[in-house]
């Protein structure tokens, strides 16, 4: 926040009053364009960005007329106007173009952005629009359920999947399905029984209710929506465990919803569900979840696959990881399956190998384009959501509204905590109160719910039960979107750790998997470690095998971890300017005590360069880095400048580099102490070499080839090997 | 303990007093039969009390321990070292040490405060420590360290040792870098300390790291000798 506040303290006072006109400017932009594509004449009448038949006839009609005109004149037209040309692809263009700049205006003014969420920002201009639009008597596009499922959706669920931290997700899936599965099935009935109470009770026009239409709004109204939960969490940076919990239950109980909402739609229809009809709610359920993850496996192992053959054509690369995952989408659609833990499926599946196989660049085009595309995505949603308020017939009745939102809220926080004393008797980290406070309060709903909502066929409470869903949908995001922030900060909620690339804790994390499945073996007890430690096995010796071309299906993991902090290194080395003199290959194992002595006043002045160059670069990787969202790469501080003109002129370096780069695993000849410098160049770190015997004292004694029975069998030795030994028992006491 | 099993028998080098233990396959569920005939007298029971005091776990728990013990020691009174004794090791290892080994993996309790939990994490990666630190001289040489990333790269052959040494040198050179960062040209960086090593691995939580579940006193899974449950929720 403080870098927020110096880049603009720079910019000066006069400037940041104009950059504030900004935001209003693109918002009238945004206004006029909205009126204008409204304007022009269009055949449909509440409709959205579909392509109709009759469109495509008008079309086809102007251009004959057109032709035919043009038989008839002899002044050959050198200009001619004609719109409906391109009207679709212009107009979506322009949206689009409109709502990344109103983002962009929105983190030029310091003060909102640090306040309000964007999502919430990004609503208000859809409202605005809206209104505009409405004032001068237009239609306005309403979110189309398709658009959005089909086209705005998938982007985002597969940002999410492909970058999802695996490790935690695993670690707290119990909690996660159950919160996803149970608490979604209790807010759902919960709020529906209710719903229709209160109905019966009030009468009236909420007379009409029955108690399927009830469970069907509650169904719809009670999923956790994962954009809505990642537009709001990204901005607080809340701790892992607390991130992966309502971010993985809003991905999961996608299934869910999914069978709760066919089922009442389905015998709202009929009108009265059987104990049968019930028993198969439940399978279908199994089969739907099920299903899409199997799907989505499906894809992913084929997506694996196809990547190990692409090393000669590298560009295409990117596409195929984008275009399965699609692909598993649309499949599961096909089914009405999961679609959401599908994309997820195939997501978490794909990375892996195709990391493995693909090349770095290709590996940060994938980065890219993903965070680019649910980027758009989400600000078109937020946008549509605000427009689609304004426009649609809406039913205001203030018991309904009311009495859901309550109910909404209640519901959740109920649910939450009693799944958490259930679940707290399974863990070994439990939840604590302040946990549960934040895992209920991000329960937030979004635009999932409007869209299944916008589903629904001609209902007779539709108008009713859609009003309902949107104040539900604002209140969520706007008022807890905005108090999460310093309630997070009012609880000392942990935040997330500086995420930094740690060869000590990797090291440390792979010894602390293999020292406790031994543990584990040795008290004769099956626990999770073993199945993880067996599953890692299985994927060692057989997917692995398939599905990584070359050397890298055998590299172990600490090994691929290593190299690619190294490549990271190297590059951002390469991009400082630091020097050819370093990489001079010196002899290594002759005197490494000396070389600092000897080399110290040639790289003194080197040194300062360095430095400089380093400082000048962190200040530019501050200043990139400024926003911390979802949407920014924090791990490639250095993509845009390394220039291929840059790369050329060190060769030298770069041959070696380059020998890092496309030839990991082989790298017989790496000098250590050349390494030494690499990382640090300031830091005259030298650890010495296991070749000179600078300890002779210790090295004696630890000398491991000396059997025992050589050594002198004293009393005091004896004495002296068990109180070392005991001493590394390091007695606990009582705890 | 299978040899070799884990890489390069990390488990063999490292809990210190338990070099390999020859483990029998174990059945899943232990025979509660065999745990009725076997009737715990007096001074045993004086015994159990008192181990319990020193490690913290429960009567059942010891119980349970114990009956594993007697598996892996073929119903004697120690298990004995099957390998080569290094130096310095414990040749044969008695429900005592076995006990106090096994406390170390112990989850954190619930309700413990912010100084119980530091204690716990600074017990557990004491163990770490001593584990890496094989000459006790209460450093972690470049020596020790290299031996410790082989073994985890051991199945990679030639390639494995080469790049072993290399992490080797960049872990050593990072935990230098953190903790001593204006070293002078021609000082060395000796090797890793213990308040160096808790430093660097703060970020890892250790105390809800390292534990097994079948160990832990609060949950409601443990049960006389079965396996625990093998859900993690």
């Amino acid at each position: 926040m403080a870098r927020h506040h110096h880049h603009h303290a720079v910019l000066g006072p006069r400037r940041a009053g104009l950059t504030c006109l900004i935001p209003p400017l693109f918002l009238a932009l945004l206004v006029c364009t909205a009126v204008f594509s409204a304007n022009v004449p269009n055949n449909q009448s509440g409709g959205g960005w579909r392509e109709d038949e009759k469109d495509d006839n008008d079309d086809v009609d102007n251009d004959e007329q057109h032709r035919r005109r043009g038989n008839a004149t002899k002044t050959f037209p050198v200009l001619s106007f004609n719109y409906e040309h391109i009207r679709i692809p212009f107009e979506v263009s322009l949206w689009i173009l409109l709502a990344l700049l109103m983002k962009l205006g929105f983190h030029v003014i310091p003060r909102v952005s640090r306040v309000v969420p964007e999502s919430c920002l990004l609503i208000l201009v859809g409202l605005l629009v809206g209104g505009a639009i409405k004032a001068v008597r237009q239609t306005a596009p309403v979110l189309d359920s398709r658009l959005f499922f089909l086209y705005l959706l998938p982007p985002i669920i597969l940002d999410a999947g492909y970058f999802l931290p695996v490790r935690p997700f695993a670690e707290n899936l119990g909690t996660i399905l159950l919160l996803a599965v149970a608490g979604t099935l209790w807010n759902a009935f919960f709020v529906g029984g209710a719903t229709y109470a209160v109905c019966l009770l009030a009468g009236g026009r909420l007379a009409g209710a029955d108690l399927l239409s009830c469970l069907l709004f509650g169904s719809i109204v009670s999923a956790v929506d994962p954009v809505a939960v990642l537009a709001v969490f990204e901005e607080i940076h809340i701790n892992e465990l607390l991130y992966i919990l309502v971010f993985g239950e809003s991905l999961l109980n996608d299934a869910v919803t999914v069978v709760l909402y066919h089922l009442f739609e389905e015998f709202s229809h009929a009108g009265t569900v059987t104990i049968a009809d019930a028993l198969l709610g439940v399978l279908s359920f199994f089969a739907v979840s099920c299903g899409g993850i199997l799907i989505g496996v499906v894809y992913g192992l084929l997506g694996a696959f196809t990547s190990r053959f692409t090393s000669r054509t590298r560009v295409i690369e990117p596409l195929f990881v984008f275009l399965y995952s699609y692909m598993a989408y649309l499949s599961a659609e096909v089914f009405h399956l999961s679609g959401i833990m599908s994309l997820i499926a195939c997501g978490v599946i794909t990375r892996p190998y195709v990391e493995a196989n693909i090349s770095h660049k290709s590996y940060t085009t994938v980065k890219y384009f993903l965070k680019m595309w649910s980027s758009v995505s989400e600000t078109l949603i937020f946008i549509f959501l605000g427009v689609s308020t304004v426009a649609g017939p809406h039913e205001w009745n203030w018991t309904f509204v009311t009495v859901t939102v309550v109910l909404c809220l209640v519901s959740r926080v109920l649910g939450v905590v009693g799944l958490a004393y259930v679940v707290n008797k399974f863990r070994i980290i439990k939840l604590t109160k302040k946990d549960q406070f934040i895992v209920a309060y991000g329960g937030l709903r979004g635009a999932i719910a409007f869209s299944l909502g916008f589903l629904l066929t001609q209902h007779q409470m539709k108008h009713l039960f859609l009003t309902a869903i949107i104040t539900v949908i604002f209140f969520t995001v706007f008022v807890q979107g905005i108090t999460i922030r310093p309630l997070v900060e009012l609880l000392e909620v942990k935040k997330k750790r500086e995420c930094d690339d740690s060869i000590n804790e990797e090291i440390h994390t792979q010894f602390l998997d293999h020292l406790l499945v031994g543990i584990e073996d040795v008290c004769g007890h099956y626990g999770h470690h073993h199945w993880k430690d067996k599953l890692s096995r299985f994927n060692k010796t057989y997917v692995k095998k398939w599905l990584i071309s070359g050397e890298r299906s055998t590299q172990p993991q600490l090994l691929s971890f290593y190299n690619k902090m190294e490549m990271k290194q190297a590059l951002m080395l390469v991009e400082s300017g630091g020097g050819g003199n370093i990489f001079k290959p010196t002899a290594p194992h002759t005197d490494p005590r000396f070389p600092s002595r000897r080399r110290a006043d040639v790289l003194e002045a080197r040194q300062k360069e360095i430095r400089k160059m380093l400082h000048s670069n962190m200040q530019k990787d501050r200043q990139r880095l400024r926003s911390y969202s979802r949407h920014d790469l924090m791990e490639d501080p250095f993509e845009d400048d390394v220039s291929e003109a840059r790369f050329r002129k060190r060769a030298e370096m770069g041959r070696r580099m380059s020998h890092y780069l496309t030839v990991p695993a082989k790298r017989p000849e790496a000098p250590p102490s050349v390494r030494r410098v690499a990382f640090q160049p300031e830091h005259r770190v030298y650890t010495y070499d296991d070749d000179e015997s600078a300890r002779e004292p210790t090295e004696a004694r630890t000398d491991p080839g000396l059997p025992d029975a050589v050594r002198p069998q004293n009393q005091e030795e004896d004495d002296q090997q068990r109180l070392a030994a005991l001493r590394r028992l390091s007695d606990p006491g009582p705890v | 303990m299978r040899e070799g099993r884990t890489k390069g028998g990390t488990w063999r080098r490292g809990c210190v007093s338990c070099p390999s233990i020859r483990a029998p396959k174990v059945p899943l569920a232990f025979s509660g039969g065999a745990m009725g005939s076997w009737q715990a007298r007096p001074e045993q029971q004086h015994y159990y009390h008192q181990l319990a005091q020193k490690t913290g776990f429960s009567a059942e728990q010891i119980k349970n321990l114990h009956h594993r013990f007697r598996e892996l020691s073929a119903n004697g009174e120690t298990i004995r070292n099957q390998q080569e004794g290094e130096s310095g090791r414990l040749e044969e290892l008695d429900l005592g040490h076995f006990l106090m080994v096994m406390s170390h993996f112990r989850p954190p309790r619930h309700k413990s405060g912010e100084d119980e939990r530091c204690a716990v994490r600074r017990q557990k990666l004491r163990f770490l420590f001593n584990m890496h630190d094989t000459d006790n001289d209460g450093t972690i040489t470049l020596v020790e360290y290299r031996k410790v990333v082989e073994e985890l790269l051991s199945k990679s052959g030639a390639i494995g040792h080469e790049a072993a040494k290399a992490i080797a040198d960049a872990a050593m050179l990072e935990v230098a870098s953190t903790n001593v960062p204006h070293m002078a040209p021609d000082e060395f960086y000796e090797g890793i300390t213990f308040e160096h090593f808790e430093q660097i691995l703060n970020g890892l939580e250790m105390e809800s790291r390292m534990h097994i579940r079948f160990l832990d006193v609060d949950t409601s899974t443990v049960r006389c000798g079965k396996a625990g449950s093998t859900s993690t929720p």
